[in-house]
């Protein structure tokens, strides 16, 4: 696609339905925005020793997270240089202190290098050296870890990760700093959920706030009508705690507020959230209190941010220390895996209540899930209609935004949704002027 | 005691639990429960903590009510057309027969089918039941339903195995 076809694609306050239906659209993504961008790819703790390894995706690309020799983590393309096997098929392990190609044993180092290969007298004077094969497995153009998040550019120019990230970085500071010991580790695999709908229809769901008590009303709705049955007990079912403040009325999400920051992040509950009326769990504040003293303690737990989305493809839930991430696998296909962390020394209930949260809002089987991907499978479908074709941004919307400040508005406004758009124009179209002419090629 | 539960009983309720799921009577199918059991579906394959790390369900009395009233909600988007299942199971085995204290465990193969609209899915699973007699019936204490693919990557499963 060319750099003017895509531009026409995003207005103000309407987007084309084609960035969610178009194969071309899809392809101009996984070739200029996700490389050119930070994406992430897992958790430090995932690969805690030497040779531990866990294999993803970075957009449509295959990649291997490793823990290096060295105690460095490497992020390693997942394809023999070879003939394009993938070296690692399970989703984690430890493989010592190289790969192997399990097809013709061509050996590598933990951080790429090629270390052997049988037979090599049969690649002498054939230019082998000078080929790309002969480098051993590529790393991607940049890696960083932040606070235990590892993040990668596909790209080996481009924009820095502080540069591309900037305040947001406050909402992965608020989930870490909740750890006593200030680190977080994996708890379990993540849920693995396959959505039938293009990935960016997850992540505007994420600061969605006028879909709530009207999507999630079967299940919230009916959650409380159950509890005044019962004469409202205490201490309160679970699902009272974390399915019910889905009914809350508008003007509580319009009080919580929205922050956006520039490059297409941005959170839900700036002021308050559905997240601010969790039951104490005992001996918490007093690990925190040990760690930070009671007026910085009190201040961590005091933000109680609902969905931070870093653009273009993670959420994170800090005060419930999640992270959903929406790996897309085409158009109209998205896989969206969800994990839980524990905080490091605090009390095993931390945990507990954050895979509660986990199984009953963002599992296959959780009701409330069910809701939101009837809504967006419904969405992908009805997008066929030719009878319309633009997509509306426009709550809220005013004629002056910009997207380059850091801004925080009423809580129902979808200006998170224009500046994730905005992020994304901005992103593609720089990428796509930059690339050579490939005119006539699609 | 006078119980004259049989193994055969113990099995015949396995196979009325599947119909009343099959057939739609949650109400009699809740009423099976003992009010402090759940029903738990692990999501790593034998996984042992269904507190502390992510399950696909580990669900109270509480919440099994809750998803059973909400199938039949005016605004339960999700189940409009509604979802059928069926049952197919394998004979269950009788693990735990300890009739002086009135608990029993059984363990069950079945394949479940769930269809909605032009999609059906086919889960293969595992399901361990822990009955009590109370009262002279037989009730869930417990019930685990392990999937033979449970690390796969599902779109939804609406209904119950
Ligand atoms: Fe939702």
């Amino acid at each position: 696609m060319k750099s003017e076809q895509i531009k026409a694609l995003i207005q103000p306050h309407q987007v084309h339905r084609d960035v969610y239906t178009s194969a071309d659209v899809y392809n101009a993504e996984m070739q200029h925005l996700f490389p050119n961008v930070w994406i992430f790819v897992g958790h430090e703790s995932q690969t805690p020793n030497k040779g531990d390894y866990i294999t993803t995706q970075v957009g449509d690309q295959p990649v291997i997270q490793v823990r290096h020799t060295d105690g460095e983590i490497y992020v390693l393309y997942n394809r023999c240089p070879h003939k394009g096997t993938k070296i690692a098929i399970d989703r984690a392990g430890n493989t010592g202190k190289f790969f192997r190609c399990p097809y013709h044993a061509w050996a590598f180092k933990t951080d790429g290098c090629l270390l052997a290969i049988p037979l090599r007298k049969g690649y002498e004077d054939t230019g082998f050296e000078n080929t790309d094969s002969s480098k051993g497995m590529k790393a991607v153009g940049a890696v960083k870890v932040y606070r235990g998040f590892v993040f990668v550019r596909l790209a080996k120019e481009g924009i820095a990760f502080d540069e591309f990230f900037g305040g947001s970085l406050s909402s992965i500071d608020n989930m870490v700093d909740r750890a006593p010991a200030g680190r977080l580790e994996i708890s379990g695999p993540p849920l693995r959920y396959m959505h039938n709908c293009n990935w960016k229809m997850l992540v505007e769901n994420q600061t969605d706030t006028c879909h709530p008590m009207v999507a999630h009303e079967s299940s919230a709705g009916t959650a409380v009508k159950i509890f005044e049955e019962l004469g409202s007990p205490e201490p309160r079912p679970a699902a009272m705690q974390i399915i019910a403040p889905f009914m809350s009325p508008y003007e509580f999400f319009e009080k919580m507020g929205i922050r956006t920051w520039p490059n297409g992040h941005g959170h839900t509950g700036v002021n308050m959230s559905i997240h601010s009326n969790y039951d104490a769990i005992p001996g918490y504040f007093e690990a925190m209190i040990e760690t930070y003293g009671e007026e910085q303690a009190k201040a961590i737990l005091d933000e109680n941010r609902h969905n931070t989305v870093y653009f273009p493809n993670i959420m994170v839930k800090a005060p419930l220390q999640q992270l959903r991430n929406f790996i897309p696998l085409g158009p109209n296909k998205t896989l969206a895996e969800s994990y839980v962390y524990r905080l490091v020394g605090a009390p095993e209930k931390l945990v507990a209540m954050s895979a509660m949260y986990n199984r009953m809002i963002n599992a296959p089987t959780s009701i409330v899930g069910h809701d939101d991907l009837e809504m967006y499978e419904r969405a992908q479908e009805g997008l066929n209609a030719n009878a319309l074709e633009w997509v509306n941004i426009q709550r809220l919307h005013k004629d002056d935004e910009d997207y380059t400040e850091e801004v925080v508005e009423n809580g129902t406004t979808e200006r998170q949704m224009r500046n994730q758009f905005a992020a994304w124009l901005k992103f593609i179209s720089a990428s796509v002027e930059d690339a050579p002419d490939t005119s006539g090629s699609e | 005691m006078e119980h004259n539960i049989t193994p055969n009983d113990i099995i015949d309720f396995i196979y009325a639990e599947a119909r009343m799921l099959d057939e739609g009577s949650y109400n009699d199918w809740l009423d099976l429960w003992l009010p402090d059991g759940h029903y738990w579906m692990p999501l790593d394959y034998k996984q042992t903590d269904p507190i502390n790390e992510t399950s696909l369900l580990w669900e109270d009395s509480f919440m099994l009510r809750l998803r059973v009233e909400r199938l039949n909600g005016a605004r339960t988007f999700s189940q409009k057309p509604k979802s059928r299942c069926h049952h197919v199971i394998q004979r269950p085995f009788v693990d735990i027969f300890d009739l002086e204290n009135g608990e029993f465990q059984t363990n069950t193969s079945m394949h479940y089918v769930e269809t909605r609209l032009d999609d059906q899915i086919l889960l293969a699973l595992t399901a361990t039941h822990d009955l009590k007699l109370v009262d002279g019936k037989l009730r869930i204490a417990n019930k685990k339903v392990e999937l033979l693919n449970s690390d796969a990557a599902f779109g939804n499963i609406q209904l119950l195995p």
